[in-house]
C-alpha cells in the first residue's frame, strides 16, 4: 500500500474538468491551500465545488473563481467575496445555498453509506422547495440526499503514511466528513509521519477513507478576522 | 434613551442561567459574552466546532486554527473541546444547546424569523442560522426595533424569505423586551425614556403591553 504522493500536482493530476469536488475548511480555516493552488495552476474548469464557503477574493476557492474554474458552488455562506457575488448575480456561476448543518450532514451521510437523511432545518422556507417531506412524531422533516462527489480534498494537521488524519483546533470543521465522503480522497497535511507515530486513540479520520496523502510545501494559514485584546 | 448595542447585549445576558450551553450569533449577540452575570457559569458553543469559547487572544497569540463562527480569532477555556461540523450541528439538532441568540432583519408576531436574504440585493447565505432556529429550545433575537428607513422590524408577517417558522421566543430591541406569545408580541420591559406610545407606533405586528411592564434596568 502506498498512499503517499510527492505533492499537490501529483495528488490532483487526474481530476478532470467537470468533476465534483468537496473542499474542507470553514472560511479560510483549514482549507487545502496547496491543492487549491495546484488546481488553479493546472486550470481545471467547469467544476462543481461543495464547501462551506467560497474563500475570499484572493485566497482559497476565491482563486478558482477568479480563473472562472467553478461552474457551480454548493455552500452555506458566501459573503466576503465580491467576485463570487458578481458571478452569481450575472448568472455565470450557479449557486446552491444549503444550511450549514445540512451541508455537514449530507457529507456525513455519504461517508456513512446512507443515501439520505431527514432534517428539520429549512422547513417552511425556500430551502424546502421541491423536497420530500416526512412526518415523524408529529414533526415535519426534509429529506436531504447524501452528496455525491468525485474527489474530496482536505487539509489535516498531522497524517501518517497509512492516511490516518488528525486535525487541529477549529480547522477540523467539515474536513472529516468530507474525507469520508469522497470517491477519491486527497489529504494534504502539515506534518506527514511514518505509520505508527500517531496515537491510534487520537486519530480523527481512519486511513481507509484516504487515498492520497502528502505534506504541503507551504502553509500561509491566512486569518480572515484578526481579533485581539490588549495585554 | 433607546438602548445601545452594548445595553441590548447586557439585557440579554440576564437571560443566561447557570449551566446553560449557549450559541451566540454574529453582531450584537457576540457582545452578550461580555456581560455574563457573576456566579453564572455558561459554556459558549461555536458552530464551527468548539464548546468552551474564550475571549479574543492577546496580541501576538492569534492562532489561524482557532476561530469562531464569525471567523474571528478566539481562545479556549479550561474544559474546551473541539469537534467536527456534523457533531456540532448534531448537538444543536438534538436540542442540547439551551439558548441561541441571533440577529434578524425581521421577526413576525408568530415567531417567524427572516435574517439571511434580501432578494436581488443581499445573498450571502444562511450559514448555520436555519439549523439553529429549527432546533434550539429557546431563541432570543437581538436587533434594532426599526430598519434604517425607520420601518418596524417587528411585523405581522415577514416580507423577506424566512429562516425559520414560529421559533423566536423573545426579542430584545433598542426600545424594549418582547415575548412572543399566542397573542403576538408582549412588551414586558421598555428602555429608559422610551414611551409605550413610541413602542406601539414602531411595532407593526400584534402588540400587547404586559400588565406589569417595567423599565429595563440599565
Amino acid at each position: 500500500m502506498n498512499k503517499v504522493v510527492a505533492g499537490a500536482d501529483e495528488a490532483i493530476k487526474d481530476i478532470p474538468s467537470g468533476a465534483t469536488l468537496m473542499l474542507g475548511g470553514f472560511g479560510l480555516c483549514g482549507i487545502p491551500e496547496n491543492c487549491i493552488h495546484a488546481i488553479v495552476k493546472k486550470g481545471i474548469n467547469n467544476l462543481t465545488c461543495i464547501s462551506n464557503n467560497a474563500g475570499v477574493d484572493d485566497f482559497g476557492i476565491g482563486l478558482m473563481l477568479q480563473g472562472r474554474q467553478v461552474k457551480k458552488m454548493i455552500a452555506s455562506y458566501v459573503g466576503e467575496n465580491a467576485e463570487f457575488e458578481r458571478q452569481m448575480l450575472s448568472g455565470e456561476l450557479e449557486v446552491e445555498l444549503v444550511p450549514q448543518g445540512t451541508l455537514a450532514t449530507r457529507c456525513m451521510a455519504a461517508g456513512y453509506g446512507m443515501p439520505a437523511v431527514y432534517l428539520l432545518a429549512g422547513i417552511g422556507t425556500e430551502v424546502a422547495e421541491g423536497k420530500e417531506i416526512r412526518n415523524f412524531n408529529g414533526k415535519d422533516y426534509l429529506m436531504e440526499l447524501a452528496f455525491d462527489s468525485d474527489f474530496a480534498i482536505v487539509k489535516a494537521w498531522k497524517g501518517d503514511t497509512q492516511g490516518n488524519l488528525i486535525f487541529k483546533g477549529t480547522a477540523r470543521n467539515f474536513s472529516p466528513m468530507m474525507a469520508m465522503a469522497g470517491k477519491i480522497t486527497i489529504a494534504e497535511v502539515e506534518h506527514l509521519v511514518p505509520a505508527g507515530e500517531l496515537d491510534p486513540n487520537a486519530i480523527h479520520v481512519p486511513g481507509i477513507y484516504v487515498h492520497r496523502i502528502f505534506q504541503g510545501d507551504k502553509y500561509e494559514k491566512r486569518i480572515e478576522q484578526r481579533t485581539v485584546r490588549k495585554k | 434613551m433607546p438602548l445601545n448595542k452594548e445595553q441590548i447585549a447586557q439585557r440579554i445576558a440576564r437571560e443566561l442561567k447557570d449551566g446553560f450551553y449557549v450559541n451566540l450569533g454574529i453582531g450584537i449577540p457576540t457582545l452578550v459574552a461580555n456581560y455574563i452575570p457573576e456566579g453564572v457559569d455558561v459554556v459558549l458553543q461555536s458552530e464551527n466546532g468548539l464548546l468552551g469559547m474564550g475571549p479574543f487572544p492577546f496580541e501576538g497569540d492569534e492562532d489561524a486554527d482557532l476561530i469562531n463562527a464569525g471567523k474571528q480569532t478566539i481562545t479556549t477555556v479550561p474544559g474546551s473541546v473541539f469537534f467536527d461540523s456534523a457533531m456540532s450541528f448534531g448537538m444543536i439538532r438534538a436540542g442540547k444547546v439551551d439558548l441561541t441568540v441571533l440577529g434578524a432583519m425581521e421577526v413576525a408576531d408568530n415567531g417567524d424569523i427572516a435574517n439571511w436574504k434580501i432578494p436581488g440585493k443581499m445573498v450571502k447565505g444562511m450559514g448555520g442560522a436555519m439549523d439553529l432556529v429549527a432546533a434550539a429550545k429557546n431563541i432570543i433575537v437581538a436587533m434594532q426595533h426599526t430598519n434604517p428607513k425607520g420601518e418596524s422590524k417587528l411585523l405581522a408577517k415577514c416580507s423577506l424569505p424566512l429562516t425559520g417558522v414560529g421559533c423566536v421566543r423573545k426579542v430584545v430591541t433598542d426600545l424594549g423586551v418582547f415575548d412572543v406569545t399566542p397573542d403576538g408580541f408582549t412588551c414586558i420591559e421598555y428602555a429608559p425614556g422610551v414611551t409605550i406610545d413610541e413602542i406601539k407606533a414602531k411595532t407593526a405586528g400584534r402588540l400587547t403591553i404586559a400588565a406589569d411592564v417595567k423599565e429595563i434596568a440599565v
